[in-house]
């Protein structure tokens, strides 16, 4: 099988803000058809990364492009090739659904009855029909996102960014926008990116770039990020931690790290070594649990600290 | 694509974005009332305050009264007025986010430009032709004296085609203000520092003189040769060309041709460049 060329490429890029860094030689491919997360948490320069790949930002050193068209030589070529949906809105809230999505189509040469069919197709898939006359002031917040993202396909894009996506969706709306991404990939060929900085929804993406601090510390799958880390994670709760830790380490040669007031353990068939644990220590552990590692193990182990301990980059 | 196709796409985008600039105009009632109340209410107050004092310019008729010399300034001031304020809504457009959904659309960034333009110049010439429709029949309920106007349908048309122009360069002025500002605050701090010293030293309240530096302030200002382009349109050829402290119709269309070119210029370098300014 012939491999269709990459519909984004980010190649080195860098960005600095006056003197303050935010994305730091930055790059990956991301494949036609693919729905690929930018998962960080707040500051890490996943946003810088989607500005600068939507045109609104310049490009300071490296190069990026989307459907192969060069994000700074190129910019026009680029906006009519994706679609966006921002993190904020964009949608003007005095104006009907129908009003905006309108003159957005404007802005892309659609017109006439060609635009009005479109509009009622997108706003039937996002499921708004009865809405369309409706002032956008008046709609809740997971409606104004819906219709952002009917904004954002209005055009037929070939790649779509999401800053954000479900930013004030309730865990309903957040399962149909994720079970929606899924379709468009699937029978409109589109290509997907979505940043965001939840694991669950990291999780339904096919690949995953990690940023943390400005820089690119991961790319694979979800499966193979969790796998990467070596089968299951053991938790172990007990009085006395360090006494327990040395003698995991003398009897099992088994290095547990303390996390809080738990010991854990990262080890291939978790199930087996916890019989054997439970067997040898039943006084010391209190309580002990096995899991599958999760996204957030990974972020760990990437990175040395906890998701949510990650400040804005200095 | 082919050019003919685009240059139909880029009008379909600027009328477009001129649409909605109008209709949301429109939709916010106070607007609509203040842009066009304040002036009115100047012109009858100025013109009764000042009615005693006023001397005639050379360049006029001695039985000119006050408030006949301010209609045209009046005219200028809501042109100016509405004009500046419909760019405000840049800043708007900023903060509420549809700013950035039009910037990362396809559309040269000229046609950004000429949208807001258009919108505010539809504006802008709409309310001053209310206001000069008004003026003559305030005449008839006691509130204005008579104003000897003496034109032509096509004179009228000129009028109206230089009202646009100013208009037009008016919004490119604010364009230009507004654009740089991330919240109106500033905006309305040069309003009243540069935009409404801008307007008073126009020769719309009383005539440029002959010398002092006053003058000199005066002959530097380019809104002063779009009041008096207005004023030797709205007279018609009856002030002599060589009139003290009125700059002829010539030299007036070039200057505010070219105030407006300028600013047209700098608007769209400004909305080209791509930067943070304008993420949210």
């Amino acid at each position: 099988m012939i491999s269709e060329p990459a519909a984004i490429q980010v190649e080195a890029v860098s960005y600095a803000y006056g003197e303050r860094p935010a994305l730091r030689d930055v790059s990956f491919q991301v494949e036609s058809q693919e729905i690929f997360g930018l998962l960080g948490p707040n500051g890490s320069g996943k946003t810088t990364l989607f500005r600068l790949l939507c045109t609104l930002l310049p490009i300071q050193s490296g190069q990026a492009s989307l459907a192969q068209a060069d994000v700074a030589t190129a910019p026009e070529a680029v906006r009519r090739k994706i679609g966006i949906t921002f993190q904020a809105p964009s949608l003007d809230d005095r104006l009907t659904v129908r009003e905006n999505l309108k003159h957005h189509g404007h802005l892309y040469g659609l017109r006439g009855s060609e635009l009005s069919q479109r509009i009622a197709e997108l706003l039937e898939h996002v499921g708004l029909s009865d809405r369309i006359n409706e002032t956008v002031s008046k709609l809740s917040g997971g409606m104004k996102r819906r219709v952002e993202i009917a904004k954002g396909l209005l055009h037929r894009p070939e790649v779509l960014l999401l800053d954000e996506p479900s930013t004030g969706l309730d865990p309903g709306a957040r399962h149909d926008l994720w079970r929606y991404l899924h379709r468009l990939r699937d029978e409109q060929r589109v290509t997907v990116l979505v940043t965001t900085h939840l694991m669950e929804e990291a999780e339904r993406c096919d690949r995953l770039a990690i940023l943390n601090h400005g820089e690119l510390v991961a790319l694979e799958t979800p499966e193979r990020l969790r796998s990467s880390i070596g089968g299951d994670c053991i938790t172990i709760q007990t009085d006395d931690n360090e006494l327990l830790r040395k003698k995991l380490a003398d009897q099992f040669q088994i290095e547990a790290t303390p996390i809080g007031p738990q010991l854990r353990i990262e080890r291939e068939n978790g199930h087996e070594l916890i019989r054997d644990l439970v067997a040898a220590f039943p006084e010391e552990i209190e309580s002990i649990s096995l899991g599958k590692p999760t996204l957030e193990d990974v972020f760990i182990q990437k990175t040395g600290h906890r998701f949510w301990e990650s400040e804005d980059v200095e | 694509m082919s050019s003919t196709s685009s240059f139909s796409n880029s009008c379909l985008a600027v009328f477009s974005l001129t649409q909605r600039e109008i209709v949301r105009f429109l939709r916010q009632r106070t607007r609509v009332v203040g842009a066009l109340g304040q002036p009115v209410i100047f012109w009858i107050l100025f013109g009764a305050g000042l009615y005693g004092s006023f001397q005639p310019p050379e360049w006029a008729s001695a039985d000119m009264t006050y408030q006949e010399y301010f209609f045209p300034g009046v005219a200028v001031m809501i042109l100016l007025f509405t004009a500046i304020f419909s760019t405000i809504s840049i800043i708007e457009d900023r903060r509420e986010g549809f700013l950035q959904g039009v910037l990362v659309s396809p559309v040269p960034r000229s046609v950004i430009v000429f949208g807001k333009l258009l919108g505010g110049t539809v504006l802008a010439v709409g309310q001053a032709v209310i206001f000069l429709i008004f003026g003559f029949c305030l005449h008839g309920v006691g509130l204005a004296p008579e104003i000897h106007l003496d034109l032509t349908v096509l004179d009228w048309c000129q009028v109206l085609l230089f009202m646009c122009l100013l208009g037009m360069t008016l919004t490119a002025l604010g364009y230009v203000i507004a654009w740089p500002m991330s919240s109106t605050q500033g905006f309305h701090a040069i309003m009243s520092v540069f935009l409404l010293p801008m307007w008073l030293l126009s020769g719309a309240i009383f005539p440029v003189g002959a010398s002092g530096w006053l003058s000199w302030v005066m002959w530097l200002n380019p809104l002063t040769y779009g009041v008096a382009c207005l004023r030797r349109l709205m007279y018609a050829g009856a002030i002599s060309s060589n009139a003290v402290g009125l700059p002829t119709l010539g030299t007036s269309l070039i200057v505010t041709s070219l105030f407006g070119v300028v600013c047209l210029i700098l608007a769209t370098y400004f909305t080209a460049r791509r930067s943070s300014l304008n993420t949210r």
